[in-house]
């Protein structure tokens, strides 16, 4: 197995370096004709003048580059390695769309520009959100939502205006979420106003029909739902599921976090959903920046085309425009019309990969997931407890209780020896119906080599709790940290979250 | 085509891949998708097309595109032009930061979360408070969970706001806002110079204010001269003081933490991100180092603290209880993904300014803001700025004693290279034909000379 160690720099942070009066850069004197610097002195009364300057580091320009390169290097990314965060879809970001989004033409456009200079924009957004629209099943797509969880606000929101439209906002105040969920879920409704009722998952991993049914009422005001679901698994029953929810006047959500399992094979619209938010920075995948930005367009069915965010692009057959008269709109939920910087990029990987490529994708991380769970299943302490011997779709979450109650090793400890061989984690302890949960989406993008690599990893790690649990406990050891003190950083005496509070902390002891 | 992004198509390992795993064809993977609802046609979009193609096609389509580098823009109202330094560009293309999602690993991921720590720090020195989060998607969402976050630290319903804000703030407020059962409500400001009436003001703040929001620099430019009263009359009521900022005015503009604020929000996308159309852009939020208030905050927030055997410093995310993925409807915000390049990127400008850096930075947009409204109010007929009061990087022109509306002038402004500034009559049909004029750094004083000109011979034909 090849070994892995990442960098350590013991980097200071960027107040620890420079010296008085160094600049990493410095602006073009002031023109002739132009008031001398004293415009501070005549055009801001002394009540609003900064007296003290802020505190910032002082830095040339070469140290602020090393600085930051440091840094890079002790940060772990797709470019780096296998990254099999479940739910996560971190599939290989392909460089020509850095290429493309990194153009004049895309960063020194203004969102107020007037139509006519800017057609190139709007038309890729109206494509793309076309394209959107027939690949989830929908009728419209707004690309104006910032992240999936602000998709999820969006379409929440809309629920919301359009159970008001009927003289029903005040009835229907419940949201129906499986208890499987993304966090965000149940977080978006109920920002949205919504009560929560949580339904459980069966021993097949889908929801509970019956349970589905009895928390179905004229107090429902739509389910969200994630098809296939957290456990890696197609909600078989999902035409059933749809049917229960409308017949009592309830609409239905998808959280399209998964949807890279069905591309070109499923379309959520198909299946009944009236609302779909999509996430960029997974299935159409551009990169997730350390955390953002992402994007999350929604897409909706007919009769939700009145309430989507302001403004839509539209093409009169000539030209493209911002149509802003949308009649029930929600309003917006973020600034100008979406992250068009990331947009392009999956205007163009979509471009790139066709319905056929699409398609493809979803067969291969499909079939790589499956293959995977297949050869893991074998290892010792590791079992599948939902929906064992079915096929899975992208993803699937082993458990290793067993391996827990046998050794004292926890899904948190595999996870962190796991780094030790230059492999990213997969996302542990979620869902939350499951006991100390790996949840593993190897995506399409990896090469058969590095699947049988990860296995062999899996393999010495069980291996190495049943013969010196020590090693995995003490993980990882081959990062630029060793473990991090976690419950310290939380804890209200040793809080840090700046600098400026650490000196302050420091003063007062 | 596709398959160079997906090593394992091939014959060879598919085959392989598929007699580990037991199974005949692909297709059976797929079986427990019911066949009512599998797709029986191929989807309807263009592609599969190879790169070159791909480039050449979007490049095309991009090209019809006009840059404000190729024009002259005086744009702003919410976004602006500024100088994005390379090292910006290099820094935030390293992929180990690029290709990373969320560190939720810590130990392999210290290089992002130190680089949000610093964010944060330096954002904090910028506004004089202690605490900030490690991004919000961006400003006006910032607005509407400030909004939301006041509500229930205090327990109340009413959020007081300017009545000349950006309309996209305002929307996008009222979204957020609304869901809450939060009312906003408009304190007014005057039209001689757009402060705020005070006694308006104190005659709407109870014991139902949640909070009072006021900009420095305000959305039309001009700044608000009595932060100090505000800030008194709404502590008074025992609700929070929000401010929201440009940050490029802080290296010479007073910072809120000075003047009483509870939470400091604004827009960091004038900190080396580009405009790109509209995004992505980069929430700032801040607030007091008070855990009552520092609890509520929204979105992810990067500690410092040491390796478990105290040996070394280390970085991670903290306060995790207060979000989404572990309070679920309980949480203080839905966020999850946020704008973590853009804070990076943020955090390199910021670095790379320094303290001189930002004060030149302020001066500069300041005294071009100046002397742009010298040129204009040349022009017979112009009134700039509409409102009498300080400006800071934009500023009002008003054409109602000349004989084109503003529409007008735009167009024709157009016809010579130039984007007028953003018309406000749909926006604020009480300034008339107004519209709201950005100049910062990037503007030469022979392009200003240029509107001059240009705006001199339209109103003259």
């Amino acid at each position: 197995m090849k070994d892995f160690r990442q960098a350590r720099w013991s980097e200071p942070t960027v107040f620890e370096i420079g010296a008085p009066d160094r600049r990493g850069h410095v602006l073009p004197a002031l023109e002739k004709g132009l008031r001398s610097r004293s415009a501070v002195q005549d055009c801001i009364p002394e009540s609003l003048r900064r007296r003290e300057a802020p505190r910032l580091p002082e830095l040339s320009e070469v140290e602020v580059v090393r600085h930051f390169m440091r840094l890079s290097q002790l940060n772990f990314g797709v470019d780096d390695g296998f990254y099999p965060l479940g739910s996560c879809t971190m599939k290989y970001n392909p460089k020509m769309n850095d290429a493309i989004a990194h153009s004049d033409k895309v960063h020194w456009i203004h969102p107020y520009q007037p139509e006519e200079t800017m057609q190139g924009t709007l038309e890729i957004m109206y494509k793309l959100a076309s394209w959107l629209s027939e690949i989830t099943g929908t009728s419209r797509v707004s690309l104006q939502p910032a992240a999936g969880a602000q998709g999820e606000l969006a379409g929440t929101l809309m629920i919301r205006a359009y159970h008001g439209l009927n003289g029903e906002s005040s009835r229907r105040d419940e949201m129906i979420i499986p208890d499987s969920a993304h966090g965000t879920n149940p977080a978006s409704a109920s920002m949205a106003g919504f009560k929560v009722i949580f339904v459980p998952t069966g021993e097949d991993g889908c929801i509970e029909i019956e349970a589905l049914k009895e928390a179905v009422s004229s107090r429902t005001a739509g389910l969200m739902l994630t098809n296939p679901n957290t456990l890696g698994i197609f909600e078989e029953r999902i035409i059933e599921v749809a049917k229960i929810v409308h017949e009592e006047g309830g609409l239905l959500y998808y959280d399209g976090a998964n949807l890279n399992a069905i591309l070109g094979k499923a379309r959520p619209g198909d299946m009944g959903f009236d609302i779909v938010h999509l996430n960029l920075h997974k299935t159409f995948s551009t990169p997730h920046g350390g955390g953002g930005p992402g994007a999350g367009p929604i897409g909706v069915k007919d009769p939700l085309e009145d309430f989507l965010p302001v403004p839509l692009v539209e093409f009169d057959g000539r030209s493209y425009f911002l149509n802003y008269e949308v009649p029930h709109t929600i309003g917006k939920v973020r600034a100008f019309y979406g992250s068009f910087e990331v947009l392009v990029r999956a205007f163009a990987y979509i471009l790139t990969m066709g319905a056929e490529g699409l398609e493809k994708a979803a067969e291969i991380a499909v079939l790589n997931a499956n293959y995977l769970e297949h050869e893991l299943l074998k290892i010792r302490g590791f079992d599948i407890p939902y929906g064992k011997g079915r096929p899975k779709k992208h993803e699937f979450v082993l458990s290793c209780s067993r391996l827990e109650s046998e050794t004292g090793i926890s899904a948190r400890n595999v996870a962190k020896r796991l780094l030790d061989y230059g492999v990213h984690a997969p996302t542990i302890y979620f869902p939350p119906t499951v006991k100390e949960a790996l949840m593993i989406e190897p995506t399409e993008t990896e090469p058969l080599d590095e699947l049988e690599r990860f296995v062999k990893i899996l393999n010495s790690v069980s291996d190495e709790a049943y013969a010196d649990p020590r090693t995995v406990l003490e993980a990882p050891h081959n990062t630029s940290v060793g473990p991090v003190d976690e419950v310290k950083a939380s804890h209200p005496k040793s809080l840090r979250l700046s600098w400026r509070m650490h000196k302050k902390r420091l003063q007062k002891l | 085509m596709a398959s160079r992004y997906i090593p394992n198509d091939t014959e060879e390992v598919r085959k392989r891949l598929m007699r580990a795993t037991g199974i005949e064809t692909v297709r059976d993977l797929f079986s427990d998708i019911p066949s009512e609802i599998r797709l029986r046609n191929p989807l309807d979009i263009p592609g599969p097309l190879s790169e070159l193609e791909v480039r050449r096609e979007t490049e095309k389509i991009l090209g019809k595109n006009q840059t404000v580098k190729e024009l002259t823009s005086f744009l702003g109202a919410g976004i602006w032009p500024h100088h994005v330094p390379a090292a910006v560009d290099a820094v935030s293309s390293r992929g180990e930061f690029l290709t990373s999602y969320t560190p939720y690993q810590p130990e392999i991921s210290q290089g992002i979360l130190q680089a949000l720590f610093e964010y944060q720090s330096m954002i904090c020195e910028l506004l004089e408070m202690d605490v900030a989060n490690c991004s919000m998607y961006d400003w006006a969402s910032s607005l509407g969970e400030a909004a939301r976050m006041a509500a229930r630290i205090t327990q109340r319903n009413q959020f007081l706001v300017p009545h000349y804000i950006s309309p996209e703030r305002m929307t996008v407020l009222r979204a957020y806002a609304e869901a809450a059962g939060i009312e906003v409500i408009e304190i007014d400001q005057t039209l001689k110079d757009g402060q705020l009436d005070l006694e308006d003001l104190k005659e709407k703040t109870s014991k139902n204010t949640a909070g009072v929001y006021i900009e420095n620099p305000s959305y039309l430019g001009f700044l608000i001269d009595s932060p100090d009263a505000v800030s008194e009359i709404v502590h008074d009521a025992d609700g929070l003081f929000i401010v929201g900022v440009d940050p490029t005015s802080l290296g010479i503009l007073r910072p809120p933490g000075d003047y009483g604020a509870d939470i400091v929000i604004g827009e960091g996308q004038p900190l080396g991100n580009y405009m790109n159309a509209g995004g992505p852009l980069l929430g700032i939020f801040a607030c007091r180092d008070e855990a009552s208030i520092m609890r509520q905050m929204p979105g992810r927030i990067v500690g410092m603290t040491t390796t478990q055997d105290g040996k070394d410093r280390a970085f991670c995310m903290v306060l995790q209880t207060r979000e989404q993925h572990i309070r679920r409807h309980r949480a203080t915000s839905n966020i999850c993904t946020n704008e973590a390049l853009c804070a990076l990127r943020a955090g390199v400008y910021m670095a790379l300014l320094g303290p001189g850096g930002f004060e030149e930075l302020g001066e500069t947009i300041l005294s071009k803001t100046y002397h742009a409204i010298r040129k204009l109010s040349e022009i017979e007929g112009i009134r700039a700025p509409f409102f009498e009061a300080c400006h800071f990087e934009e500023f009002t022109v008003n054409f109602d004693q000349t004989s084109k509306s503003v529409q007008e002038v735009n167009r024709e402004l157009l016809e010579c290279g130039i984007l007028g500034g953003r018309s406000l009559d749909h926006e604020f049909p009480e300034l008339g034909q107004t519209s709201l004029y950005c100049v910062t750094e990037l503007h030469t004083s022979e392009e200003i000379g240029k509107l001059q000109n240009s705006i001199k011979k339209i109103l003259e034909d």
